[in-house]
């Protein structure tokens, strides 16, 4: 495997041809705010909060998908990225209907620490509250639409490592759901296991187990790192 | 079929043509037809087999014929004592007409003087037709029609007379760019393709035609089908690959009808499938039909449908050329492009490219749409001054009103105010005043449309048509069209057009595929060229084309604006 050397923020840093600039980031303690990406999962580019300046290009590029190569020049922070980053949390947070005081996940949301990260103190775009539905129909779990920002870790999950392809998203623009099998009550889908893992890789109070008080919500993540592992270092259990 | 076979089947066409008096061509593409064509074309069959003309005579569709605004179109090709051929064009003709002409014009030899349109109109002698060759002389639903008119030579060409690597560079030399609207240099596009590996490699002609206003690839689909489907092939044989789809939108049904006609008759022929024209080349090329989602235009939403998933865009690299379908090197380019290549080859690329500009070479078919007199579908040779498009050929502004602006570039281009009217019409010189070639839309608004109105439609079209997978096109866009709303409401503030920019640049800078890059790029060029209409709109709460009008009572007009988006909830229901 061949490894190649390039600046990240200035700093010459090396990569195994397989790694993205968002692994060197993270091995080199760089801070890059995500949202849709989360290891061991695939990686969609989709949430736009990790693009990057590369030296040479005219694009933006995100982190999370762009590949190491030779010689690449890499800025991760900028006053124009940083101007970015922040109006596009902000126009997350002013999407749908974000109330953290009575989330379930309020204080352990990442929409929050990226907020917090990325510097918003307030909204400047007006909230626009669509009327979204809420799916109470499962015996363990919930999924409200409002506090979805379509990052669509739960789809990736359920197909890449549940194996079940329960969830995906239907509609188009701002329209855009997560829909479970053909757009049924999640209670009465087929294909679900229960087992939960969209829940906790769910990174808002999106999807949460019943009966959990506002900020009652915990995400368990062992079974991502675990299959991590188990890819990264060969057969299981070792 | 081999070489020979081929000759012998155009020749045997050519023969039966010249034992013919006249040739009645009516118009079958969809605008022709939703005008009456069909019935025409009845009228004109049952009439010539009243008149017992039915031996020297031949009554057939064809492609479209340009003026879309006067059908349904006939065309009749007669043949004098002297061997030349005198065409005339007839518009508007109904039942009743066309019984005239065929009592006058085809039994007593003397054309009609009511509804025909003299051929040496300014409409006619300024196009220059390569793409649009055989639309309006060959019957698209017969392939023999079409071998007459040298359908497939070029393919016949190229696979015994060039190497794979001989097509590539005549493309190069031809500097074709693609007509899809970004322009990238065929040429490199085919050999990067011609040079990645794979196990086997792929040619899509992407179809998925979406842009309000705008009819060219499926009118080219509509008339010469052939031309597509043999221009596919000389790619698959150029870049190495035996597989072909052809992306069409379902909203097209005439297009796909067609297509699925010509390929049925080109397979019969083996013109397509295995062993083409008995050489050793096999290229087989099957349909996928789009659901109407605007986004799977972008190559790599396209790449998904095909797959079957949904049709979202990936991020780029790895480009198509190098992983596109199910990972395999994929050529995409788009009909117009496509329909192209056949000309490049069978004529040179060099003499090709004697037509247009230095950058942009060969000919743009337009589709004229709008405020203007002969709304319709031309051919220009690139570089070709918009004045002479809009006024010349187009017919000028109806009713006496002053021009104001040209659309082009869809939902992702930008407008050509008044004072750029001498502009050649070519990729570089649309981009330097803010706007983009786009796939060949254009929209003409006269002094009676408002910028703001326009921009505010653009965006609404964009927002409806977001895949939703990027937060910046899909919380953007509805954000942009609620500040839109706002101004068309003369409510807005200039805080608000603050934001409005302010967004713009965010959507340029952040959005994933094209549609978002490009989404904002109707109100940057309105911003540009009309910016005091803007003010106008904010300062003076007045909207000087006297379009926009403060919202009805009682429809709460900024919380509507807000609420602009389908909500997801009230989606679900339905």
């Amino acid at each position: 495997m061949t490894v190649r050397t390039l600046t990240l923020d200035g700093e010459p840093v090396s990569a195994r041809e397989d790694e993205t600039i968002l692994d060197l980031c993270r091995e080199h303690g760089v801070p890059l705010p995500t949202l849709c990406h989360l290891e061991g999962l695939s990686a969609v580019g989709a949430c736009r909060l990790c693009l990057v300046e590369v030296k040479g290009s005219p694009r933006l590029q995100p982190a999370c998908t762009l590949r190491a190569e030779e010689g690449m020049e890499i800025t991760t922070s900028s006053d124009r990225l940083r101007r970015y980053r922040r109006q596009l949390v902000e126009l997350l947070l002013a999407e749908r209907s974000h109330v953290c005081a009575v989330c379930v996940a309020n204080g352990r949301c990442e929409l929050q620490e990226v907020a917090a990260a990325v510097g918003v103190d307030h909204v400047r775009y007006p909230y626009r509250h669509p009327v979204t539905a809420l799916d109470a129909s499962h015996p363990r779990f919930v999924l409200d639409q409002g506090r979805c920002i379509l990052c669509t870790r739960c789809v990736r999950v359920c197909d890449e490592i549940e194996g079940a392809h329960t969830w995906d998203v239907a509609g188009r623009g701002a329209g855009a759901r997560v829909v479970s099998d053909l757009a049924s009550p999640w209670g009465r889908s087929d294909s679900c296991t229960a087992c939960g893992k969209c829940v906790q890789v769910c990174p808002t109070g999106a999807l949460f187990e019943q009966l959990q008080p506002a900020g009652g919500g915990v995400k368990r993540r062992e079974f991502l790192t675990f299959r991590t592992r188990a890819r990264e270092q060969g057969p299981w259990g070792r | 079929m081999n070489a020979e076979g081929l000759q012998e089947l155009a020749e045997r066409e050519g023969a039966r043509r010249g034992a013919l008096r006249h040739r009645v061509s009516v118009c079958s593409a969809a605008g022709c037809l939703s005008l009456g064509a069909g019935r025409t074309r009845e009228a004109l069959t049952r009439a010539v087999a009243d008149a017992g003309l039915g031996g020297e005579v031949e009554v057939h569709g064809t492609g479209c014929l340009g003026l879309c605004h006067a059908g349904p179109l006939v065309q009749v090709a007669s043949r004098q004592p002297d061997g030349q051929v005198d065409r005339c064009l007839y518009e508007r003709v109904d039942a009743a007409r066309a019984a005239r002409l065929v009592r006058q014009h085809l039994q007593g030899g003397a054309p009609l003087a009511e509804g025909r349109v003299p051929l040496d109109d300014p409409f006619f002698a300024r196009q220059h037709k390569v793409v649009l060759q055989g639309s309006g002389d060959s019957d698209p639903e017969r392939i023999e029609s079409c071998l007459a008119a040298g359908a497939y030579q070029a393919l016949l060409h190229a696979l015994t007379r060039l190497r794979p690597a001989d097509v590539v560079a005549e493309i190069t030399a031809s500097g074709l760019r693609g007509r899809g609207g970004g322009g990238y240099p065929a040429g490199l596009k085919w050999s990067t393709v011609q040079k990645a590996a794979g196990p086997r490699k792929v040619v899509i002609c992407n179809a998925d035609e979406g842009d309000p206003g705008a009819f060219m690839d499926r009118s080219v689909l509509e008339g010469d089908p052939h031309r597509v489907l043999e221009g596919m092939a000389i790619a698959g044989y150029a870049v190495g690959a035996d597989q072909g789809y052809v992306y069409v939108r379902g909203e097209h049904p005439l297009a796909l009808t067609r297509l699925r006609t010509a390929l049925e008759q080109a397979e019969r022929l083996q013109l397509l499938g295995h062993r083409i024209l008995g050489t050793g080349f096999d290229f087989r090329v099957d349909l996928r039909i789009g659901a109407g989602a605007y986004v799977c235009g972008e190559e790599t939403a396209l790449l998904a449908s095909v797959e079957g998933r949904r049709g979202t865009p990936r991020p780029r690299p790895p480009y198509p050329a190098v992983s596109g379908l199910w990972g395999l090197p994929t050529l995409i380019n788009n009909v117009e492009t496509l329909a192209n290549v056949p000309t490049v080859i069978r004529d040179g690329g060099r003499r090709f490219a004697e037509l247009g500009t230095a950058g942009s070479r060969g000919t743009k078919v337009f589709a004229l749409a709008g405020q203007i007199a002969r709304t319709g579908l031309i051919e220009v040779p690139m570089g070709t001054p918009l004045r002479e498009i809009v006024f010349d050929i187009g017919g000028g502004i109806p009713g006496g009103k002053a021009f104001k602006a040209a659309q082009t570039g869809g939902p992702s281009g930008g407008c050509i105010p008044a004072q750029h009217l001498d502009l050649p019409v070519d990729y570089e010189s649309l981009i330097q005043v803010g706007s983009f070639m786009g796939s060949g839309g254009l929209i003409v608004m006269d002094e009676s449309a408002c910028m703001v109105d326009l921009a505010a439609f653009y965006m609404e079209f964009c927002r409806d048509e977001s895949c939703g997978q990027c937060v910046p096109c899909r919380a953007g866009t509805a954000q942009m069209h609620a500040l839109l709303q706002k101004l068309t409401h003369l409510e807005a503030t200039e805080a608000d057009l603050a934001q409005l920019e302010e967004l713009a640049g965010l959507l340029q800078a952040t959005s994933l595929c094209g549609l978002g890059q490009g989404a904002p790029n109707p109100v940057i060029s309105t911003l540009r060229h009309f910016r005091g209409e803007y003010l106008a709109h904010v300062r003076e709460r007045r909207c000087p084309a006297g379009v926009c009008r403060p919202a009805a009572p009682g429809a709460e007009p900024s919380a509507a604006a807000a609420r602009g988006g389908a909500a997801p909830g009230a989606e679900a229901a339905s």
